[in-house]
């Protein structure tokens, strides 16, 4: 039984201060699509000023969960609070105030890359520099090119360029770098950490563990539409990847191996029965992978 | 208190957010933009109306009894108020259906851009195609079949009317029936069909007199008849009157339809308008 770090958090005694420090309110959200549960129960608290990864495999409910939070879809019981409004009476002086990646790009294909993020930025009261922003997201290049002539991931990009324009206090990014060479999600992270530093508070999905690693402040891992757990990357790992590994070598030859949460421990027995160096000696902790597919239960995919 | 600090940021009153009718200007010239780039679209949604222009009145040029006009001339007017519906109608019908597909109508949506912006946008850019459309038929009807321009300022003022509330209408219709359509694969058959029909019955193939009169009820409650007729009292002499049901050309109606439809097409596009797919729910 995993207890959400949150829950225990809430029934502090400062809970009321929690929930104003929260640029995303989510409590007991539930979704479904015909038979289908797609959301069966979440809850999130996204603090400002937060990088709050979104978690967890394929058909885990991220999706709706972030389509819900942007407006974009309704729900069938819990609530919601985003920048203190309820996406569901969204007002277009709310919807300035959130950008907004979709998973899948639809920027008009016989534009340029300068006329549609200018285009994008009358939208806005008060819109960032477009040169800029193209020049953030590293498309000053091609930013006379039509959009039918960019790669996949340069699409991505300009579409991260259209989220950004407006200058949201809450930027919701749904699987950014799905399709990204490696250098190109080098480049996003460092966009996503220059917003974080603006102050930008921003929620990503995403099923790439050393994305979700490298730019999170905390994360929330999500499997069959419920939050299985959910706190800092390494408080996680901890929590649920306490047990280490301990390998080595018989004289016979024979591998062995312990898991165990007391590793030192076994290790000074192992030296005190070999007496000197152990063969073949490993000790090691789960990386943040092993705890992920442990709790989407995805375990036997190894 | 961190609320009141966003609050403050979001909700300033000193600034207000872009209005719908300068961001209508900025829409209508993107899509104008658009559109004029893909090169083969340009050509078919300008030559469909010439080539059946030239078709029909070309195979159909006998005068027409006790009018004092040729077929051909009758045609003229019929083919351009069904050119107009084309490029309103027509092809904001089929190419809204597939922005939608494309998820671009979502996008716009996730925006503070205001929906009617986008309306005016379209209709900006029918606007133009219309009146070029117009242009190019008016030159090919008074070059080939005899057809004058209109002789005194009141006609001409005539066409003005004609052409932006009819155009109007149309475009509306066609925002509006672009959400019928599942997705951007049946769009074309879900828009055709019903245009094809009413340009049977409201005169622009087959001339009025020769269509039963309860089919002509039928169109008398769509924009595409009274366009054709007050398109045929701009361009058709006086004598030609006889023709038409009423034996009038009926300009008083003719307005009072179009604009009509003006109005519940706009009520239609702002009840019914989806910014999604039925499958993205």
């Amino acid at each position: 039984m995993v207890v959400p770090e949150r829950s225990l958090r809430r029934d502090a005694s400062d809970m009321t201060a929690h929930a104003k420090d929260l640029a995303v309110d989510v409590r007991g959200l539930r979704k479904q699509y015909g038979d289908v549960t797609a959301v069966d129960g979440i809850d999130l608290g996204i603090r400002q000023g937060e990088v709050f990864g979104l978690l967890g495999p394929n058909g885990a409910g991220k999706t709706t969960t972030v389509e819900i939070l942007q407006g974009n879809r309704s729900r069938d019981a819990g609530e919601v609070s985003v920048l203190g409004v309820d996406p569901e009476t969204a007002t277009r002086a709310w919807r300035s105030r959130v950008g907004i990646v979709w998973q899948d790009e639809s920027a008009p294909a016989e534009l340029t890359v300068r006329e549609t993020v200018r285009h994008f930025s009358r939208y806005y009261r008060r819109p960032r520099d477009p040169e800029e922003v193209i020049g953030l997201v590293g498309l000053q290049e091609k930013a006379g090119s039509r959009i039918k002539a960019l790669s996949g991931g340069q699409r991505r990009r300009l579409d991260v360029a259209l989220g950004v324009i407006g200058g949201p206090e809450l930027l919701l990014l749904d699987e950014p770098t799905t399709g990204f060479d490696p250098a190109a999600r080098r480049q996003f992270w460092e966009l996503i950490r220059k917003l974080a530093d603006e102050g930008t508070t921003i929620l990503l999905t995403t099923h790439y563990l050393e994305e979700a690693e490298a730019l999170a402040h905390r994360l929330a891992v999500v499997a069959h539409g419920h939050v299985v757990a959910e706190g800092e990357p390494a408080a996680l790992r901890d929590r649920h990847g306490s047990e280490a590994t301990v390998e080595w070598t018989e004289p016979d030859g024979t591998p062995r191996s312990e898991h165990t949460k007391t590793p030192t421990r076994t290790v000074a027995e192992l030296t005190h029965r070999f007496d000197g160096e152990i063969p073949g000696l490993r000790v090691s902790r789960p990386t943040l992978e092993d705890v992920y597919l442990r709790l989407t239960g995805q375990e036997n995919a190894r | 208190m961190t609320t009141t600090t966003v609050r403050a940021r979001g909700e300033r009153t000193g600034e207000r957010l872009p209005g719908a009718w300068e961001l209508g200007l900025q829409r209508g010239a993107i899509e104008i933009k658009q559109f004029f780039r893909q090169r083969d679209q340009v050509m078919f949604t300008f030559a469909f109306p010439v080539v059946f222009l030239f078709l029909f009145a070309s195979i159909f040029s006998d005068d027409v009894e006790g009018a004092g006009i040729t077929a051909s001339q009758l045609y003229v007017p019929a083919m351009m108020a069904a050119g107009l519906m084309s490029t309103s109608f027509q092809s904001l019908g089929i190419s809204i259906a597939i922005e939608r597909d494309e998820k671009v109508l979502r996008r716009l949506r996730g925006t503070p851009m205001p929906p009617a912006a986008y309306f005016l946008g379209k209709i900006w850019l029918v606007l133009v195609t219309g009146f070029l459309e117009t242009a190019i038929l008016l030159a090919v009807g008074t070059t080939l079949y005899d057809v004058d321009l209109p002789s005194d300022m009141g006609k001409w003022f005539d066409l003005g009317w004609i052409f932006v509330l009819g155009l109007t209408a149309c475009a509306l219709l066609g925002i509006a029936i672009s959400s019928v359509p599942k997705s951007a694969k049946s769009a074309t058959s879900v828009v055709v069909l019903p245009f094809l029909v009413l340009q049977f019955i409201s005169g622009v193939y087959i001339p009025v007199d020769s269509i039963p009169d309860w089919m002509v009820t039928i169109s008398a409650l769509f924009p595409l008849k009274w366009m054709c007729q007050g398109l045929r009292g701009v361009f058709l002499p006086e004598s030609s009157r006889v023709l038409e049901q009423a034996g009038e050309w009926e300009f008083g109606r003719v307005a009072l339809v179009l604009a009509a439809w003006c109005v519940a097409g706009l009520l239609l596009c702002l009840m019914t308008f989806r910014w999604k797919t039925r499958r993205d729910g």
